[in-house]
């Protein structure tokens, strides 16, 4: 900081010169220039900042208080205070653990073959290819796409009677199976339409991240013989760890909030994931506690404990990434 | 209104819509924090520089007022008002917000439409907040249907007020396809099939034994069991709650006794196991996959859309076996509204008799007012595509039956885990009624306790 200040402000020698009251405003205008040195990256950021404390540290923090009381949608004013009960009882709420086993599963279900998928994807977009940038695009789309509309396509595609897969299944001489009520097959149902959605994304992450890779390395694991498949193994993807790990952290974080899909993928839109709850996410459940029970306290619980299951979920990740470096 | 309908959507569903992807992004921890962005724009909005007052109505859905031409009409009644229509798609995002802008006095639209599953909610719990419409000026009790008049009034204990006019209605019927019915040997004419089954809900299920038995296997007769079970229970004075208003599902033999019939749909075969509101449900209709449907006079037009012009004058609508209703909603006036009293007078005239008939012959929203039912829009409105069945005189003999029916606030979370979980396990995932019945009490404690 001191070294800019001498910098900017003015020269001794031309402040000899001038008189008193221009000595004065010179000193104020140095001063002038301090504070904003000091000062504007501070105003500059603010905008981001003030937005964060109304939209998200303020709901966050209310919601934790929300979630020490009894409180309902009804009558969100009268908060009766019950101190940590809307948190143990989700112990014996076979409902949220349920939901939580639901959460893991079609989460480990929709990012592994996701990530790796769009690993290959990424790899293949990575050759010279003629009309790359259509098939960058192309990627893309199913990302732009609302996850409404993409998810009642999904729910035509998986339907139990006149459904596609199914058509086809039966094409390749299997039973119907009933995606909706089965509690595995309605969870990769689930699972296929968030991979759909979001495999291109984190395949032109991983692309970005590729193309960043010195070629000399390609070079010379070339010169030394290595095939395709190897080069691939031992040059792009160590390359591309901290990416890999970014986007595992996106995803999980994404798994773990998953909520539109399943609400939609319920042909009826009712927030209880399946006749048996089979694909309830934790997400939904805090949306059926809060929106359609109207337990404002019992939901803002339920976003407590999947805040602190991430926050554990990356001390977990940070863990084994430190111990991983160190080796 | 007739979406109000297709909004008995808790219960049952409505088409999905976008906004519960808006919904999805905004809930993640930051929970329950409610759409700042549309509160500032609603609320009266006061006199404009010309003197003219502008009044807001809040809806969900197509709700059909403004469609009909009601609120051109009623402007150019009065010149000094003018009217501005809010609409969320989805009651499940409408109701909720409509709830906290009570909770903070602000955001409110002058006239706010409630869906019937909400009203016993609202008189419980929001009736300090509404102004007293039964004392309203136009307001003319006895031109109500007294159930519905019933359902919009307060308990004498919160008050007595009457906080929300009936707009329209659901009386039910029965739906067929006559085609289906001829191939199996079944009478066609809708007298005769009304007949099959008067008085008793048990006859339904033994005409679908009947026919069953000729159709053979592939051919179902009702759409799905929880279809069965709102009708049932649609047609019951008491169902969730007792008379002193405490949760008594679990006690009641009506509830007990509409999910084991209609479990039994499930159980015989009868059930083509879809889930109503649900892309499967719609090409059932278009398909033929089923021959009857318990289908309130909203879902008229519903099905003509579903089944398309193939499905022209195959389909009739007979009587049910009891009168019930199924669906509906009502206007309340907010206190906190710039204009309540404009606002009730506004609500009064679309309420009225002669403005429900109009929305009926426009829109077949079925009028709550009874005294529509003598005006010729309704008591000759026949339906083409149903064979130019008499719907009004239908319809108005069934909401003419309908008993008084004891509502009580959690109805819709109630009724939603009977028929989402219970009947649905029982219906598509094969489980006995028993075990239907268990899981279905045990999602409802769950939901209920605070």
């Amino acid at each position: 900081m001191t070294d800019e200040t001498a910098v900017l402000s003015p020269s001794p020698a031309r402040t000899a010169r001038k008189g008193e009251g221009e000595g004065r405003r010179q000193v104020w205008r140095s001063r002038r220039y301090r504070w904003d040195v000091r000062f504007g990256p501070y105003a500059f950021v603010a905008p981001f900042f003030l937005f964060f404390a109304a939209f998200g540290l303020f709901p966050l923090l209310y919601t934790g208080w929300a979630a020490l009381h009894q409180v309902e949608l009804t009558d969100p004013d009268s908060m009766t205070w019950v101190g940590l009960k809307n948190f143990t009882r989700l112990w014996d709420d076979e409902f949220f653990w349920n939901a939580l086993r639901n959460t893991v599963t079609i989460g480990l279900l929709s990012t592994v073959p996701q990530l790796l998928i769009a690993l290959g994807l990424a790899h293949l977009l990575n050759y010279r290819l003629r009309g790359s940038a259509f098939f960058r695009v192309a990627v893309l789309t199913p990302y732009a796409t609302s996850v409404a509309a993409a998810t009642l396509v999904f729910v035509l595609l998986f339907g139990r009677d006149y459904g596609m897969v199914n058509w086809a299944l039966s094409g390749l001489g299997f039973g119907p199976v009933d995606w909706q009520n089965g509690p595995l097959a309605s969870q990769v149902a689930v699972s296929t339409i968030v991979v759909w959605r979001w495999t291109g994304y984190n395949a032109l992450i991983y692309l970005a991240a590729m193309q960043a890779v010195p070629a000399e390395l390609y070079e010379s694991a070339e010169l030394d013989g290595a095939s395709r498949w190897r080069q691939f193994l031992h040059v792009t993807v160590p390359s591309l760890r901290p990416t890999i790990f970014f986007t595992c952290v996106v995803s999980t974080i994404g798994a773990t909030q998953l909520f539109g899909e399943p609400l939609l993928f319920n042909g009826g839109a009712a927030a209880t994931g399946g006749s048996d709850h089979q694909f309830q996410t934790l997400g939904l459940y805090l949306y059926e506690q809060g929106w359609v029970n109207l337990h404002l306290g019992r939901a803002s619980a339920i976003a407590w404990a999947m805040f602190l299951i991430l926050l554990l979920i990356a001390g977990a990740a940070r863990l084994l990434r430190g111990r991983g470096e160190a080796r | 209104m007739r979406a109000s309908a297709r909004v008995q959507a808790n219960v049952r569903r409505t088409l999905v819509s976008a906004g519960a992807a808006a919904a999805a992004a905004a809930l993640l921890l930051t929970g329950c924090s409610s759409d700042p962005a549309d509160s500032s724009e609603r609320g009266g909005r006061s006199g404009g520089k010309d003197g003219t007052t502008t009044l807001t109505v809040g809806v969900f859905g197509a709700f059909g007022l403004q469609e009909a031409g009601l609120y051109d009409e009623y402007t150019a009644q009065n010149p000094g008002i003018r009217i501005e229509q809010t609409s969320i798609e989805r009651n499940e995002n409408y109701y909720p917000q409509l709830l906290t802008h009570l909770g903070t006095g602000s955001g409110l639209a002058d006239i706010q439409a409630v869906e019937v599953n909400n009203i016993a909610e609202i008189t419980a719990t929001q009736a300090d907040k509404l102004v007293d419409l039964g004392k309203a000026p136009g307001v003319d009790r006895a031109a109500y249907l007294p159930w519905k008049w019933a359902q919009g009034t307060a308990s004498a204990a919160k008050g007595g007020a009457t906080v929300g006019l009936g707009t329209d209605i659901g009386p039910q019927g029965i739906c067929y396809r006559k085609d289906l019915f001829e191939a199996a040997g079944l009478p066609t004419d809708r007298t005769a099939v009304g007949a099959l089954w008067a008085d008793d809900w048990n006859k339904y299920l033994e005409a679908g034994k009947a026919y069953k038995a000729k159709a053979g296997a592939g051919k179902a007769f009702v759409d799905s069991a929880s279809g069965v079970m709102a009708a049932v229970t649609g047609s019951s004075a008491q169902r969730f709650y007792d008379e002193q208003g405490k949760v008594a599902y679990k006690t009641n033999p009506a509830v007990r006794g509409a999910f084991d019939l209609a479990a039994s749909f499930a159980t015989e075969g009868l059930s083509a196991k879809l889930q109503q509101f649900t892309p499967a449900w719609d090409q059932g209709f278009a398909n033929g996959t089923f021959a009857t449907v318990s289908c309130p006079a909203w879902m008229l037009g519903y099905i003509q859309d579903k089944a398309g012009p193939a499905g022209k004058d195959k389909w009739d609508v007979a009587r049910a076996p009891k009168p019930g209703n199924w669906g509906g909603s009502f206007l309340v006036v907010p206190k906190a509204g710039k204009h309540a009293e404009e606002a009730a007078k506004l609500a009064a005239w679309l309420t009225a008799p002669a403005q429900q008939a109009r929305l009926f012959e426009k829109r077949g929203s079925f009028p709550s007012a009874s005294a529509a039912y003598r005006l010729p829009a309704v008591s000759g409105a026949r339906h083409d595509y149903f064979g130019g069945a008499p719907i009004g005189e239908i319809f108005a003999r069934a909401a003419e039956g309908v008993p008084v029916t004891v509502l009580g606030p959690k109805d819709l979370v109630i009724a939603q885990n009977l028929a989402d979980i219970g009947m649905l396990q029982v219906d598509q995932k094969g489980r006995t009624p028993q075990e239907g019945w268990d899981a279905a009490v045990k999602a409802i404690d769950n939901a209920l306790d605070q």
